[in-house]
């Protein structure tokens, strides 16, 4: 315990406590900062990852906007109640795409991470206007408001030329066909050859049961109809991607 | 120094007997005020230098340090997801002793064999309550839009089999042996006129009430509903035409909601559920669901 004893020669020498303090901090920041120099070969290379299509990340924003992570995960952890609840565990490549990933870290409700197609679109409207119309028990507050709010998607372009800026994938031809690709997702009768070639198993059609509208209901349904869809499991080698 | 007039008492006290530590002090003043120098709890310093070495140690042991191309995954061999891929398997294992001759027999020998009868009755209970009571809501008593399973009204049939191939397929669901119907929309489309759309329901609704109805909205339903729903309104289960001569309803048995669905009908979406659940799990849904008490 000797070298205790000597704290006072730091505390008194104002260059040997600078520096002391720089060193402490830069290990605690380099523990925390390098991984992430890694990430490319942390995450799991997987078949069918993409960047989410103009609507869904209109839908992801509004998720965003409501608070939906406070009470929902978007993270099946690699437990055995969890796998044989909510399906296979959670990737990290599942999570590419999303700023901010939306894991959450409380379940109020269950986890959502692959809701998609779980529930019919119509099941989704009458539950995100009044959530005790179908789910007796539940306590989630009713969002009736996204059924009659309009789309306010003008932007959605930048949206994706933002996102392309910090590494994700948009090609030019995304960006330029982003307003009509966001349409045409939520168009029942729409030409959507060229929207699921851009982002292949894409839900489409009317999602809010009003076909002539773009609500924001279309954009958040759309969203939640694609969760946990991208990776096809049946063609996932596990062992590949132990961690 | 001065002394120390803030230093307890007994040991002032004690001054005499034996001589007691003075507290150390950092040895600078100000305004009559000292800084302390005393050694950290001997006990707190030890519990810090244990929590050090078990930071090595577990460093040691566990995944931990990140490398270029990988990380350096530990003595152990530690790894949540091949743990929770080993706990599946020995679950998998253990159950395999009923998993494996349900597999192997037909919806209606399960149903047949008592043992395995109670397990699929279990497990497709458990499952219904995760993915079925949503919509279907609890022991599927139904609700508007989405049909009771308790009673003996089926849509697209209510045998063993028949309710497996709707569960795996789904109604609409995009699968491409999903079960897929589309009643026309008379009064959107312009089929009928409202007032003749009024005269149909007035005549099913009597129908349904076993009561005999308008004749003009007999020959209406005739020329126009009977080749799904039947003459009689027995339904017609091949395309998915519910049956019309009972009071159960999908959508509501009001005028105004036989009216709505004559003339604009919903088409209810029930989801594919093989690739989700298991074929395992899939017949002890169907025999769960049969057994709700509509079973044919």
């Amino acid at each position: 315990m000797g070298i205790l004893k000597h704290h006072g020669k730091i505390e008194r020498n104002l260059l040997a406590l600078v520096l002391g303090i720089f060193v402490t901090v830069s290990i605690g920041g380099i523990v925390e900062v390098l991984p992430l120099f890694t990430i490319e070969s942390t995450i799991e290379k997987v078949q069918g990852i993409r960047p989410y299509s103009p609507l869904e990340l209109a839908g992801r924003n509004i998720y965003v906007r409501e608070g939906c992570y406070l009470c929902h995960s978007q993270m099946i952890r690699p437990f055995r109640d969890e796998a044989e609840r909510y399906g296979h565990y959670s990737l990290a490549a599942e999570s590419l795409y999303d700023r901010p990933f939306q894991w959450g870290s409380k379940r109020t409700g269950p986890d959502l991470a692959r809701v998609g197609g779980k529930y019919s679109n119509e099941w989704h409207v009458r539950h995100l206007v009044n959530p005790r119309s179908v789910v007796p028990g539940s306590v989630m507050p009713g969002y009736p408001h996204l059924l009659s709010t309009p789309l306010a998607a003008d932007d959605i372009a930048d949206h994706l030329k933002t996102l392309k800026t910090l590494g994700d994938p948009y090609s030019d031809e995304m960006i330029r066909e982003a307003r009509a690709d966001l349409a045409a997702q939520a168009a029942p009768e729409a030409e959507v050859e060229g929207l699921l070639k851009r982002y292949p198993k894409a839900a489409v059609g009317d999602f809010d049961g009003q076909p002539g509208r773009l609500t924001e209901m279309d954009a958040v349904i759309a969203y939640l109809q694609m969760l946990g869809r991208m990776v096809d499991f049946t063609k996932f080698d596990p062992a590949a991607a132990d961690r | 120094m001065t002394e120390d007039k803030n230093a307890p008492k007994d040991k002032v006290a004690a001054k005499d007997e034996k001589a007691p530590r003075a507290p150390k002090t950092m040895g600078h003043e100000w305004d009559g005020i000292a800084e302390y120098n005393n050694p950290l709890p001997r006990w707190w310093v030890l519990v810090f230098m244990v929590c050090i070495a078990w930071a090595v140690g577990y460093m040691v042991v566990m995944p931990s340090v990140p490398g270029v191309k990988d990380f350096f995954g530990g003595t152990a061999g530690f790894s949540s997801r091949a743990g929770v891929r080993d706990v599946l398997a020995e679950t998998a294992t253990q159950r395999q002793e009923w998993l494996k001759p349900m597999a192997d027999a037909p919806l209606d020998e399960i149903v047949a064999n008592p043992a395995l009868r109670q397990m699929a009755m279990r497990g497709g209970e458990v499952i219904f309550k995760e993915n079925c009571a949503a919509c279907h809501m609890v022991g599927g008593a139904g609700t508007k839009g989405y049909p009771a399973l308790v009673d003996d009204e089926w849509i697209w049939g209510g045998s063993l089999t028949e309710i497996q191939q709707t569960i795996r397929h789904g109604i609409r669901s995009g699968d491409p042996l999903a079960r897929t119907a589309e009643m026309p929309a008379f009064g959107r489309d312009g089929l009928l006129t409202r007032a003749e759309i009024g005269q149909v329901a007035d005549f099913v609704l009597a129908m349904a009430a076993g009561k005999p109805g308008p004749a003009a909205g007999q020959a209406l339903y005739q020329a126009n509903c009977a080749v799904c729903h039947g003459e009689k309104g027995e339904g017609m289960k091949e395309t998915g035409a519910p049956a019309l001569d009972n009071r159960i309803w999908l959508y509501g048995g009001s005028r105004a909601e036989v009216m709505a669905q004559i003339s604009v009908p919903r088409h209810g979406v029930m989801p594919n559920w093989g690739g989700r659940l298991s074929d395992v799990e899939i017949k002890q849904l169907s025999v769960y669901v049969h057994s709700l008490g509509g079973g044919q």
